[in-house]
């Protein structure tokens, strides 16, 4: 039986790493990453988890240990943060091109300089383009089911690719939630023991990571290319399997409160919680405002974003992080080019909040909604604003 | 990956990670393409030491019957064994087309 359960997210994604039965973990602290893997090695140290836990001297080694483990088969795992998932930068590549089912929690955290060890999305903005899954969480039950999920779409044969699971740092890490946690008997029937299609065995020798000439490169790339974009129908699959035995159900787009909406927030991450709320006040005050929350952020949504905000005429798109010196925030350039082609598309209008764990309350969003409705009639004289910024 | 040459190979075509099932890959591709020069022995003054098969990077260096060395399909012809030749015995010859 399903049981619920009040303890630290971080803490209830080291279970779900326990109960999805990892067999290889390597990792390195760094906050506000750290309560997972050190559970996770206390988990492995006392016999409560069989599995090889591999400490190294820094990210860069833990993704290639990682790379290594995963190559011979293992069912790896790892988390990192910021300062770690940008030292880990060449080798998330590889382990992407190599097609190595790794999954691995980032604990959103900006990047240094300043230095900040607070919440936003900077890190993964940077690390866009690797070609891994990369998922959005808002909320604990949600760390924890797409914890255990996003090993049973990595390793789907047709799918292959590792995983990230990001999650708000502090702000959903480190936060006490109440959530359901499945038995045993239930995870392990979802997601059976991990089957390579290829590993590193002396029974049938493999070269991974091979040379590739000029006549070749591109093909290779388009092949990555084309894994991810069909790993899509494989992700939702296995989002309404779980749904089916959970009652959770998770989709790339998530709608709230959007019925005749003429006016969408567009977030990502646990600050879409406090969005709501602001979408439950301006709903009372009669205000047609409702909320897109992106879960899927690669392979992107293009079909289902189109869908989402088909009828409305104004998109707000909240970025957590700047693209220094270019066109729009990274979230704002990815949803102006899914709409550029859509007939009757919404304008769009960017807020960038939160940067380096600046506080988000409700009321930031009412007001963030009701200056762009003003600069909507307007002709826009920015192309994006960064939110609550002095001077 | 199939077998053909790799010029013809589509994205489709590729096995899953551009892993190679079956080795031999590196000895099917003779690196001596490349070679825009070629070392070239003087049979003479060779004291057959096998300094040039010992100092060759590439494996591109073999050893005939009598204990002579040539060069192989894979020379890229780097020069290194005529630098280091004891006797001097030999010599860089241009590729001409």
């Amino acid at each position: 039986m399903a049981h619920r359960v009040g303890m630290e997210v971080s803490i209830a994604v080291s279970h779900a790493v326990q109960m999805s039965r990892a067999e290889a973990i390597a990792a390195y602290p760094i906050t506000p990453q750290t309560h997972i893997v050190e559970h996770l090695s206390s988990m492995v140290a006392n016999g409560d988890l069989e599995a090889e836990f591999v400490n190294v001297e820094s990210e860069h080694s833990a993704m290639s240990t990682c790379i290594g483990m995963s190559a011979t088969g293992a069912r790896t795992y790892t988390a990192t943060s910021s300062q770690g998932l940008a030292l880990m930068n060449e080798i998330l590549f590889i382990a992407s091109a190599l097609r190595l089912p790794i999954v691995m929690t980032v604990a959103n955290r900006a990047l240094s300089g300043p230095l900040s060890i607070w919440n936003d999305h900077g890190d993964i903005m940077a690390a866009r383009d690797i070609g891994w899954i990369q998922i959005f969480v808002e909320n604990g039950q949600e760390s924890f089911d797409h914890s255990v999920m996003a090993f049973k779409i990595a390793e789907n044969h047709q799918v292959l690719l590792p995983t990230i699971i990001n999650m708000d740092g502090f702000i959903l890490t480190h936060v006490v939630e109440a959530m359901e946690f499945p038995d045993q008997e239930m995870v392990d029937k979802f997601l059976p023991p991990y089957h390579p299609l290829f590993h590193l065995t002396p029974a049938k020798p493999v070269t991974m990571g091979a040379f590739a000439m000029p006549e070749i490169y591109t093909e290779c790339k388009m092949a990555h290319q084309m894994a991810l974009t069909n790993s899509y129908d494989h992700i939702l699959n296995v989002w309404k399997e779980w749904g089916n035995l959970t009652g959770r159900h998770y989709q790339p787009v998530e709608k709230y409160k959007t019925e005749g909406a003429k006016v969408l927030l567009l977030t990502m991450g646990c600050l879409s919680e406090v969005a709501e709320v602001a979408v439950d006040e301006m709903r009372e005050a009669g205000l047609e405002v409702g909320l897109l929350k992106l879960r899927l952020w690669r392979p992107f949504p293009f079909a289902e974003l189109r869908n989402a905000v088909a009828g409305s005429k104004l998109l707000i798109v909240i970025d957590r992080a700047l693209s220094l010196g270019g066109a729009a925030p990274p979230v704002l350039a990815e949803v102006r080019s899914a709409l550029y082609a859509m007939r009757g598309r919404p304008q769009t209008a960017s807020f960038v909040i939160g940067l380096g764990g600046r506080d988000i309350a409700p009321g930031a969003f009412k007001e963030i909604v009701a200056q762009a409705q003003e600069e909507a009639q307007q002709k826009p004289t920015e192309e994006y604003h960064i939110f609550g910024v002095r001077g | 990956m199939s077998s053909k040459p790799m010029d013809q190979v589509t994205w489709q075509e590729i096995e899953v990670g551009a892993i190679l099932t079956e080795p031999g890959s590196a000895r099917a591709y003779n690196t001596g393409d490349w070679r825009s020069q070629y070392p070239v022995w003087t049979k003479s003054r060779c004291i057959r030491c096998g300094v040039c098969w010992t100092v060759c990077p590439e494996a591109g260096i073999s050893e005939e019957p009598g204990g002579y060395f040539d060069m192989n399909t894979y020379c890229k012809g780097c020069g290194i064994c005529a630098k280091e030749c004891v006797t001097g015995c030999i010599s860089m010859v241009p590729e001409e087309e």
